[in-house]
């Protein structure tokens, strides 16, 4: 018997005509607001901003009205908003990285990964100097708050997970609260806490450990979303076997939650790579390279675009900055790429 | 009739116990004393905030938190003559650039994530999620110096905008017309800066509406518009003001950001379109590089008013989230 | 004490078993009397027909052609074992299918001999004249019960000045007015699981449609509870087409007038054999039917 299959069809799926409709209230919405703003009071960016929102909620109610009655109409109307909404939120984005890249190459030369600025000032040209300095005081710190928080977030984590003791809920609540702490606070605690009792010096040692405070609540978070996500066939054929719950977790769990792991990594330091506040507070900034975190102030990334910003004023100083932020950015999204890719893989 | 029933026993439900082994209490403790670290810093913060900063707060009492002065009188040998911290008008600014924050970031994050959950799908939903957790980390340094460079211009417009339409209302009047580094424009940096977190707590909460709900609504004839005004806000409203609570958290503590756009200047200043304020983070940076000693003791005591006011905002958001924001999981 | 307790409750189920099962004779000739004597008055519409309809789930074909009318003021079962396509059918009715974002179909659905599925057509009026129960009850939380009835006004914005009277009268015609008169303000949470699912019945029955679809309306629910919702069937058969899915056999016999058999052979799932209820249960033209009425697989 042969049967002739249709072909699957969505006929709820937009069609030819709709979005051709769709189009021509978009244009007819930009044809407004370009004639609002030739014609009357309103000008700028900002006016053809409004009047194309306001001309696009206007068209949009009118013609799902005249088509289909007030209900639709006014869906039509929540859909504009969130439309807009998203455009809003993502503007800002488009902005700031656009900003960031055509700005920030004018900082930049292969002289910088060589070069420290003990001999230059930031208004020097800049084939002057470099953030060679910067970039190995932000790679120590960074490294140092790795250390210490890495397993203080994982044992966390695994309490949440796998103790699920009597306080895991309050310890759920602290981790949170946790995040919330405001960085320069971080900074302060640090300062009162060690600096000013003990080693009455500025260091790269202090500038990590105030960002280990900042880090710890982001890898203790994303470790227990990703053991959350180990199966627990995995955890009970473990203690059925006989292991214990020690060499169960270390033997099964987590060797499972392997990449998830590293993902928590990798947003911890996306997290605290570009924190500037509780830096300018405990690891001062030095403009020479200086590779012992125990002793004298250390430079960082956010130090080094925060000193070209706010001392310079000269062209130079700006393209520095810039510069150092297309660094920074370029190894945010370096990072952020690999969680993505990371976390995107199967868990395990 | 007059059999006596046998009488049943109901024997003791035995309690089945295993003798954790040594390696396994040794792990035990061990994870338990790590999960404790939370609890042992934020202690820790707290007490030594306090010990550093106490005393200032026991000599100011409550002048600390109303009152608006941070003078130190110092005579010629140095020691200090006379002091008054307050940091009343830091309190207000903060108040009010988070407030501002809120009101412009919440209502677009809310949107922004019903368009993420219920319009958009497939690749277009991907990328923008993706791309609103890359915004979400951002260092604040790039979200100050983007906001003074590129936004202030267009922010001091609409200021100007806004003040000759609605000047008659107090808080939108000016005493002369400086516009730039207001209070407004570092609220509205805020608002960005919050958007894409507020975005993701929003769109996680909607998605967890329960869908034999949202069916029913769309089973009776509902347009998306009545389904969602009757299933998610109903479902999600707790988490969603749970949300905004955190982002106001964020924008009450952010140092760097405010410090770059707004021109922190120590003066109550309820104006929020004119160009000067501050909040108390911004105040501890800008004091710290020239306070002495005892002045530094009183930054300690404004970190920690910062410390406990953004622990008691943190909380109520937790309870929030996890009170209505949880419910279908 | 315990023992006699016991003994009390299994006889109370007992009877209302037995009510249930000694009912389908008269509902049914009741069911056929009243066809013979309405057919197809003016609210009633011309029923619902499908010519040729498929469904898909992405690259998977879950049913095929399946043409189907459904006489206006008819009971039709549409039964067979799970993944059979006959839930994925009825929500082709009303256009909840394409609610899962890989559906796809093809065919038609003719209400009142017009296509539902025409580009233009507005689905939300089609959702309004074909009504929807769930196999799982799902009154809104956040209402109250008169809010729940009433629920479906709110959402299709739709005005109605005696709303008094429309609450009374749908809860009446779910049978429900009675238990729950004095607590219209209470949440519909408060109501047991059969009182829920009746909730849901009178919650379709306000906005008026001409067609009600039941999903597996009585699976999650005690023979009690079913029994009532069956009672509820045969009164609303009176004014309105009605489709209802059902595992059960029993069931399909004692509320339908046509049944419909669905059967997956591992492939799309198709529509088997559509007749009478009686006929389909006393003398099936399909080996297939047979087997499965008479309790051979399934």
């Amino acid at each position: 018997m042969n049967k002739v299959i249709p072909t699957p069809m969505k006929p709820w799926q937009p069609s030819a005509l709709d979005k051709l409709e769709d189009l021509l209230l978009i244009v007819a919405a930009f044809g407004v607001a370009g004639a609002s703003v030739k014609f009357t009071g309103l000008n700028g960016k900002l006016g053809f901003f409004f009047s194309l929102f306001f001309a696009l909620l206007i068209l949009n109610f009118g013609f799902h009205y005249l088509k289909r009655g007030t209900a639709a109409a006014k869906d039509s109307l929540l859909q504009v908003l969130t439309v807009m909404a998203i455009v809003i939120t993502c503007i800002p984005i488009v902005s700031i990285v656009g900003t960031v890249v055509s700005k920030g190459y004018k900082g930049l030369h292969w002289g910088i990964l060589t070069k420290d600025m003990a001999l230059a000032s930031v208004n020097d040209p800049i084939a002057n100097g470099g953030l060679l300095h910067a970039l190995v005081g932000t790679i120590l710190m960074v490294g140092g708050a790795l250390i210490i928080s890495f397993p203080i977030g994982v044992l966390t984590a695994l309490y949440l997970t796998e103790i699920r003791g009597p306080l895991a809920r309050p310890i759920k609540f602290l981790v949170q609260a946790m995040s919330g702490v405001p960085s320069i606070v971080a900074g302060l605690f640090i300062l009162s806490s060690l600096i000013y009792p003990v080693t009455k010096e500025l260091s790269g040692l202090m500038g990590s450990l105030a960002l280990t405070i900042l880090m710890i609540p982001t890898i203790a978070r994303t470790s227990e979303e990703m053991l959350h996500l180990i199966p627990n066939e995995l955890r009970e054929a473990g203690v059925a076997l006989g292991g214990t719950q020690w060499r169960t977790v270390a033997g099964v769990v987590l060797p499972a939650a392997k990449s998830g792991l590293v993902t928590a990594i990798i947003l911890g330091i996306a997290r605290i790579i570009g924190e500037t506040a509780p830096l300018l507070l405990v690891s001062g900034g030095g403009d020479a390279l200086n590779v012992n975190p125990t002793q004298g102030a250390m430079g960082s990334l956010p130090y080094y675009i925060w000193k070209s910003f706010l001392t310079g004023g000269t062209p130079e100083a700006f393209a520095r900055a810039w510069g150092g932020m297309l660094v920074l950015l370029s190894f945010i999204f370096i990072l952020f790429g690999l969680a993505r890719y990371l976390s995107g893989r199967k868990v395990g | 009739m007059s059999i006596v029933a046998p009488v049943k026993v109901i024997p003791e439900a035995r309690e089945i116990t295993t003798k954790p082994r040594l390696s396994d209490q040794v792990f035990r403790i061990i994870v338990t004393i790590g999960g404790m670290a939370s609890l042992v810093i934020l202690g820790l913060i707290a007490l030594f905030l306090s010990i550093k900063g106490g005393h200032i707060l026991l000599e100011e009492k409550f002048g600390f938190i109303t009152g608006s002065a941070w003078e130190v009188i110092t005579d010629e040998s140095g020691t200090i003559s006379q002091s008054k911290f307050g940091i009343g008008a830091m309190l207000i600014g903060t108040t009010l650039s988070a407030v501002i924050a809120i009101l412009v970031g919440v209502p677009i994050s809310v949107l922004s994530a019903l368009y993420l959950t219920f319009y958009a799908n497939g690749r277009v939903k991907t990328f923008l999620i993706s791309v609103i957790d890359l915004m979400a980390a951002f260092p604040s340094l790039l979200f100050g110096f983007w906001g003074f460079f590129v936004f202030m211009s267009s922010a001091e417009y609409w200021a100007k905008l806004i003040n000759k339409y609605f000047g008659f209302i107090p808080i939108f009047d000016v005493p002369t017309p400086i516009f730039e580094r207001s209070p407004f424009i570092a609220g509205l940096v805020l608002a960005i800066m919050i958007i894409p977190i507020v975005t993701s707590i929003s769109r996680e909460i909607f998605d967890q509406t329960p869908l034999d709900r949202v069916q029913a609504a769309y089973a009776l004839g509902a347009t998306k518009l009545a389904m969602i005004n009757a299933v998610v806000i109903p479902y999600g409203r707790g988490g969603i003001v749970g949300g905004a609570m955190l982002g106001l958290g964020r924008a009450m503590g952010e140092t760097v950001a405010v410090y770059t756009v707004l021109n922190v200047v120590y003066q109550v200043n309820w104006q929020v379109l004119f160009g000067a304020g501050g909040n108390v983070a911004s105040l501890i940076l800008l004091k710290f590089g020239e306070a002495g000693p005892y002045e530094v003791d009183a930054l300690m005591a404004a970190g920690l008013i910062l410390f406990l006011l953004t622990l008691m905002v943190n909380a109520i958001a937790d309870v929030l989230i996890n009170r209505f924001g949880g419910k279908g999981k | 004490m315990t023992n006699s307790h016991n003994v009390g409750n299994d006889d109370k189920d007992e009877t209302q078993m037995t009510t249930a099962h000694a009912k389908p004779a008269s509902l049914s000739s009741v069911a056929s009397a009243r066809t013979q004597s309405q057919p197809g008055t003016a609210l009633l519409g011309t029923g619902l027909e499908t010519r040729g309809v498929h469904a898909w789930f992405g690259k998977k074909h879950v049913l095929s052609d399946v043409t189907l009318d459904f006489a206006a003021g008819t009971v039709t079962a549409l039964i067979g074992p799970s993944g059979c396509g006959k839930s994925t059918f009825l929500r082709t009715l009303n256009r909840m299918h394409e609610f899962i974002p890989t559906a796809a179909m093809a065919g038609e659905v003719l209400l009142d001999g017009k296509d539902i599925y025409s580009p233009g057509t507005d689905v939300t009026k089609i959702r309004l004249r074909v009504g929807m129960v769930f196999q799982k009850p799902n009154p809104f939380p956040s209402m109250t019960i008169g809010e729940n009835v009433l629920s479906g006004l709110k959402l299709a914005q739709i005005k109605r000045s005696n709303t008094d009277e429309l609450l009374e009268s749908c809860l009446t015609r779910a049978g429900l007015w009675n238990e729950v008169k004095d607590r219209l303000g209470e949440h519909g949470g408060a109501l047991s699981g059969g009182q829920q699912q009746r909730l849901c019945i009178a919650r379709s029955l306000a906005v008026e449609p001409q067609v009600l679809l039941m999903d597996e309306p009585c699976s999650a629910l005690d023979p009690g509870s079913t029994f009532r919702i069956e009672e509820t069937i045969a009164d609303l058969a009176k004014t309105m087409t009605i489709v209802i899915v059902t595992h059960n056999m029993q069931q399909a016999a004692r509320v339908s007038d046509y049944t419909a058999f669905f059967l997956s052979d591992g492939g799309p799932g198709e529509m088997i054999e559509a007749a009478p209820t009686s006929r389909i249960f006393s003398a099936p033209q399909d080996k297939r039917t047979e087997d499965y009425v008479t309790g051979r697989f399934g």
